[in-house]
């Protein structure tokens, strides 16, 4: 009997007109480990949600057949175990201890089988902290492994993992991927949804692509695949080992200073810091969580007034504003000057469609109705984005409500761009078209900064880079 | 924010109490205090509940501290009764312009915030000693409540505080798409509204996704459910509850043998 046995499986969510996944052969032994690629959309977390008996009758459309040990993965439950993405929404209790003992739990154990389970679980992750440790004073990293603990309480044979590293910074990676290979049995069938190959590569034997139509477009062992698919497969937007990207180093030498930061602080968020932002430059900040990173890019761009220092725009990015620090100026007046990029795109969707979304920020700033289309018809097509012009922004994809976040700060044209993590769990393809877009922007003269994790990110575009974690000054 | 961590010394005797009892005696208490309109006997359930706050093992100040929302709008109560009830009867204390102060309106304002308190200060006491976590291990367990209601409700209990930063983030997200109000109050309160949608957007999106996970873990199954944490309500329980309704009842036959008692209906 095999672990999981597929044919010819489809599903469509309900209300959807494409099907998620659909024409689906496939078979997993016990025991395997199984990377699960595909551009995104390929229907790689509607699969597990599948597997994982997620998915009602009647929330869909189902073709084909979904086996987990011989069963109808809806009674087979048991047999399953599925970590997400982010930890934020996992944990249920209040103390880690308590949200280990939740599923066994709910599977109805003996209570006194229940806390020799939790401590191993949690032994198995290594865990540091105690049960009673509140599981709100945990990192992302720490709260991902507990969850992982959660997970293993529950001693499916069947692991399911969808990007559980996505939302970490390299760091709190290192720690689940640290977790899972301490973590797994003989006879634990691993399967795992991962962008970043370099971390999901040592944990898994055996790569299953899926193609972005439909039914499986690769299959083997990691090395046969790469082979004989890598250059494809990095096209399409995987992150395969052994291509790398060119570097995109300023074309021209940076110009005149936009904007300065002098021993802007904001305690306990942020420490004392300087800086200085020139046009047609890119700078990088970076440094561990919690140094204060996205506080300053919310420092920079105008949004947060500093508790200590300020923000000094210059008179080549602000004319005669720049005697008033970015913060005090109207919303329409910044807007054209300093464009910010969030960490999490939701954020910033004010409307119901995607080329609304666009428009918003030129008609903020009295362009004409033409001057309007002109700018959102450019964007659309510069991010691929025109057939999802009348699509709401929640709906988007991860990678579409990136580009769609990116897209509408650019609309109104800003002289500065501060980005906060634009790549963070980006594929390949949409991670090459925003540098492919940050570089042009640049070598335009519009100075950029962006708060980022991302190593590659900063080798391939940054003139300069901030470290931050103690106070410190760059010239 | 608010602030709902239990801030008692957890040996204190009546803090340890089941949390179920504890509720049971705070709501016993409040329904009988409620039937007066006299301001003696909700006195005197204040003064049995503050002599017994060291029992709680919560001291005065914090208590002070958590109730702050209770005493301002008390305040208010007071000075919108005394300024302008219909009711003038009694002596006259103050007469300034259009201001008239008697003893009637004073003792019924007095009686009015007197029975505010006395109704609120068992559940902010309740509030005070009692773990969360505790209450829906013991409303499952001792008052029989659906767990899937029970923890639900803890579960997205734990996101509220998660909803300030949401609102601080959703707002400055807003000025970096060119979006503010400036003085207009009319463009204030559309802002207001829709930072307000896109906040509860967020919310049901993480709500949902937090209700697959906890599916995902079985929360979902008919599989009768096992307890990992036990809560026992046992007779010292039973007698906390026999003990609120006498208090009460004490404070209702005094105010009866003094003559002040006022029922609610008739």
């Amino acid at each position: 009997m095999s672990a999981v046995r597929l044919r010819g499986f489809g599903w469509r969510h309900a209300g959807r007109k494409r099907w998620a996944v659909r024409g689906l052969d496939l078979r997993i032994e016990h025991g395997e480990r199984v990377l699960l690629l595909g551009a995104s959309g390929a229907g790689k977390s509607t699969l597990l949600a599948a597997l994982a008996g997620l998915l009602p009758e009647d929330s869909g459309e189902r073709e084909g057949t979904v086996e987990v040990d011989g069963r109808d993965p809806r009674t087979a439950r048991e047999e399953v175990g599925l970590l997400f993405q982010d930890p934020e929404t996992q944990l249920v209790m209040a103390r880690c201890g308590d949200d280990v003992a939740f599923g066994p739990e709910n599977r109805g154990l003996p209570a006194e089988q229940i806390w020799p389970r939790v401590d191993e679980a949690l032994r198995r992750v290594g865990f540091r902290y105690g049960r009673d440790r509140p599981t709100a004073a945990l990192s992302g990293g720490e709260q991902q492994r507990l969850a992982l603990a959660g997970v293993l309480a529950l001693r499916p044979r069947l692991l399911l993992l969808d990007e559980p590293t996505a939302n970490l910074d390299p760091a709190g990676a290192a720690l689940i991927r640290d977790a899972v290979a301490a973590a797994l049995d003989a006879d634990t069938t691993l399967l795992l949804v991962e962008h970043r190959l370099t971390e999901a590569l040592p944990l898994v034997d055996r790569v299953v692509v899926l193609a972005p139509g439909g039914g499986v477009h690769a299959d083997g062992t990691p090395q046969a695949v790469f082979a004989a698919h890598g250059e494809a497969l990095a096209a399409e937007g995987v992150w395969v080992p052994g291509h790398p990207l060119p570097p995109r180093p300023a074309t021209t030498s940076a110009g005149e200073t936009l904007l300065t930061a002098d021993e802007l602080a904001l305690p306990p968020r942020l420490a004392s810091v300087s800086l200085s932002v020139r046009a047609g430059e890119a700078l990088a900040v970076h440094g561990p969580n919690g140094a204060g990173k996205s506080t300053l890019a919310l420092l920079l761009g105008g949004l947060l007034a500093p508790a200590a220092g300020r923000v000094t725009a210059t008179a080549e990015l602000a004319g005669g504003d720049a005697r008033t620090p970015p913060h005090r100026w109207r919303a329409p007046a910044l807007v054209h000057r300093i464009g910010s990029v969030f960490q999490d795109p939701e954020h910033q969707f004010v409307t119901a469609a995607v080329a609304d979304e666009l428009a918003l920020g030129p008609r903020r700033t009295g362009r004409t109705e033409a001057q309007v289309r002109a700018t959102v018809d450019a964007l659309l097509d510069r991010l691929r984005l025109t057939a999802l012009a009348e699509a709401n922004p929640y709906t988007l994809s991860g990678g579409e409500a990136r580009r769609l976040s990116v897209a509408t700060a650019l609309a109104t044209a800003p002289r500065l761009l501060v980005c906060d993590e634009p790549t963070f769990g980006q594929d390949r393809r949409t991670w090459r078209e925003l540098v492919e877009l940050f570089a042009e922007l640049r070598d335009n003269g519009h100075g950029l900064v962006t708060v980022t994790h991302d190593p590659e990110f900063i080798a391939t575009l940054a003139d300069r880079q901030v470290r931050l974690d103690h106070p410190r000054s760059v010239p | 924010m608010i602030n709902l961590e239990p801030v008692t010394r957890p040996d204190a005797p009546l803090a340890r109490r089941n949390p179920v009892a504890k509720l049971a005696a705070a709501l016993l208490c409040s329904v009988i205090l409620i039937a007066t309109l006299d301001p003696v006997a909700p006195a005197i359930a204040i003064a049995f509940e503050l002599a017994l706050l060291p029992l709680f093992g919560v001291r005065l100040r914090v208590l002070a501290r958590r109730a702050m929302p209770l005493l301002v709008s008390s305040v208010g109560v007071l000075g919108t009764l005394v300024l302008f009830a219909a009711e003038r009867s009694g002596r006259i204390l103050v007469e300034a312009g259009p201001f008239l102060v008697t003893s009637g309106v004073l003792i019924t304002a007095l009686g009015l915030v007197l029975r505010m308190f006395a109704v609120a200060l068992p559940g902010v006491i309740v509030v005070a000693t009692t773990d969360p976590t505790d209450l829906a291990d013991a409303l499952v367990q001792n008052a029989r409540l659906p767990a899937r209601f029970a923890y639900g409700a803890l579960a997205a209990f734990r996101m509220v505080p998660l909803l300030t930063q949401e609102w601080q983030m959703i707002s400055m997200a807003r000025r970096a798409r060119g979006v503010d109000a400036g003085r207009n109050p009319l463009a204030r309160l559309r802002l207001f509204g829709s930072t307000a949608f896109t906040l509860l957007v967020g919310a049901i999106r993480r709500g949902t996704r937090l209700a697959v996970a906890m599916d995902a873990r079985g929360f979902d199954t008919t599989t009768p459910r096992s307890m990992a944490r036990r809560q026992h309500f046992g007779r010292a329980d039973g007698l906390l509850i026999a003990g609120a309704t006498l208090l009460a009842g004490v404070a209702l036959t005094v105010s009866v043998a003094v003559g002040t008692f006022r029922p609610l209906i008739g």
